[in-house]
């Protein structure tokens, strides 16, 4: 496992030097997506609270770090931390509200929508932070603005964002932490019955969650030189987070990964060819029809199908 | 001094008073037996008890404090640990796995709270199945699911509200001979149940419910043979039918 792991990482490193532009720019996404999803499966695949505002949480982290870079000259780097600590705080006043008033299932879903759609309502209204045209950052290619005339540093900062949240995910599973996490997503009152602080372990989820997304909101906004509410803070950008660890499968540590893998070439693929033909959104279409497939076929996902499927001729075999 | 003490405990819900003015108290290491007939307000005891409802009046004392207001996650905490009369394993879970939650209350590290949950599972005669999803598991080995994980929280009272209901007699014979031995332990029970045989047998005493107020408190045999218990369950005509 470890020999394999260990492999994987290499290749993944290496990977660059013979990669095309467009293959580049794929992994980018595969990486940065899968990140996205990975911040997401934390208070939404373990603990089980669906969150499908988490664009809020990048659109909070991408504006602070570009206001803080184009008015006061700060570098993105710290600017990446400053947002993403302010993500943390929207991700703890959204998560007070739901999980100290108890809101489950649809309540929660239509309160963390609520909280995106008011922010991107905002940011479309506040003058200074761009209004609806957004704003826009000049290229320097100078690496402390977060730039790079090299599109390879893209790829290893993606690369490095998901393996940091996963390596946080895979420590939050091991501990007590992620226990708890697990049996409130299960069944919350028998959780508090055992001892388990649910409310407590439900923000703290939701904590690093937001900050993690929020720092992701950084990498999008100086990988794209623009930041518009409407992309930052939209519905569809949510569900092109929450899709991946969905389709892959939530609540466990590959299953964001396994999910961007699926999904973001598909996605790059119809926006490409299906684009090509005027046909604009029809990828969003794609992505209903899977996620569909996948709720009546695959309901915990794809990764833990295939474990199953892996384990089945090794046991067969010895 | 009473390990748990609870005075004036009273719950209403809309027009039904569920339990009015209850008064219990068990001692430290006791088995005390809570019967009534359905509806007497048994399970709203125990929900007022482990902090799921609030009381509208009234007190609890476990160890000589107030619990009242605290989250149940804190009661259990404090040593009280209850389970459900209709069981809620978490079922994707193992046995193994559904236990070590309830381990953890008392072991913070995920290695030794596994171990003690491995014990606990194998008190209760669940080791062979300590790595079957718990949604797979039969309903009496549901039940000892249920008592495994409250039991490996460590508490000094535990809250079983009918352990027995839906099992065959031979698997109540081996639930019975596993509460003793709990209790052999020093852990003090408080026993909802059904199953009169049983709750004669285990009890040391026996608090009766009817519409939410205590109608008879003593040993088991006093009990069964107490007048307001026979009409509580069967109903005054047959008190007055039956020759004394």
């Amino acid at each position: 496992m470890k020999w394999a792991l260990g492999c994987v990482l290499v290749a993944l490193v290496a990977l660059p030097a013979v990669l095309s532009s467009y293959a580049l720019t794929l992994f980018i996404l595969i990486f940065f997506y899968g990140f996205l999803g990975q911040a997401w499966n934390i208070v939404g695949g373990y603990a089980g609270q669906l969150s499908a505002g988490h664009a809020a949480f990048v659109g909070v982290g991408g504006y602070t770090a570009a206001v803080l870079s184009i008015e006061l000259g700060l570098t993105p780097w710290i600017g990446m931390l400053v947002g993403g600590a302010l993500a943390a705080l929207l991700g703890a006043i959204i998560g007070y509200l739901g999980f100290r008033f108890g809101l489950r299932g649809f309540y929660f879903v239509l309160l963390t929508v609520a909280f995106a759609e008011i922010c991107r309502v905002a940011v479309t209204n506040i003058d200074a932070l761009g209004g609806p045209l957004g704003l826009y950052i000049t290229f320097t290619g100078n690496p402390r603005q977060f730039q790079f005339q090299d599109g390879r540093a893209y790829y290893y900062i993606a690369l490095a964002l998901l393996l940091m949240a996963t390596a946080i995910a895979w420590a939050i599973e091991r501990r007590r932490f992620g226990v708890y996490l697990a049996a409130i997503r299960e069944d919350e009152a028998a959780a508090e019955a055992l001892g388990v602080n649910a409310f407590k372990y439900k923000m703290l989820a939701m904590v690093v969650s937001s900050f993690l997304t929020g720092l992701g909101g950084t990498f999008y906004a100086f990988y794209l030189f623009s930041l518009q509410p409407n992309t930052l803070f939209g519905i569809p950008l949510s569900v092109e987070i929450i899709i991946r660890p969905i389709v892959g499968g939530a609540g466990t540590l590959l299953g964001p990964i396994l999910g961007s893998f699926i999904l973001t070439p598909l996605a790059e693929v119809s926006r490409l060819y299906l684009g090509q033909e005027g046909l604009h959104g029809a990828h969003l279409i794609a992505y209903g029809v899977l996620l569909i497939a996948v709720v009546l076929f695959l309901p915990e996902g794809a990764y833990p199908r295939l474990v199953r499927v892996l384990a089945r001729p090794a046991r067969g075999g010895r | 001094m009473s390990l748990l003490e609870a005075r004036g405990l009273s719950k209403r819900f809309g027009g039904v008073q569920a339990v009015a003015g209850l008064d219990l108290r068990i001692a430290a290491g006791e088995m005390l037996g809570l019967i009534g007939p359905n509806g007497a307000g048994k399970t709203t005891v125990f929900n007022l008890l482990s902090g799921f409802l609030p009381p509208d009046a009234g007190d609890v004392r476990l160890g000589g404090r107030s619990i009242v207001g605290l989250a149940p996650h804190a009661i259990c905490r404090l040593g009280l640990a209850r389970t459900f009369q209709i069981v809620r394993p978490f079922p994707r879970m193992t046995v193994l796995e559904n236990v070590r939650v309830g381990a953890l209350a008392r072991h913070p590290h995920a290695p030794e709270a596994l171990a003690h949950a491995r014990d606990v599972v194998a008190r209760v005669g669940l080791a062979a199945r300590e790595q079957v999803a718990a949604g797979a598991l039969t309903l009496p080995e549901r039940k000892r699911l249920e008592l495994a994980r409250a039991l490996a929280t460590e508490p000094s009272l535990l809250l079983l509200d009918e352990v027995m209901a839906g099992l065959n007699p031979t698997e109540i014979e081996t639930i019975i001979e596993l509460i003793r031995g709990i209790h052999r332990t020093g852990v003090a029970i408080l026993l909802i149940e059904h199953n009169m045989r049983a709750v004669m047998a285990l009890s040391e005493r026996i608090v009766v419910l009817s519409f939410g107020e205590r109608i008879a408190e003593g040993a088991p045999a006093a009990i069964a043979n107490h007048p307001k218990v026979v009409e509580a369950y069967l109903g005054d005509e047959y008190v007055r039918a039956a020759p004394a």
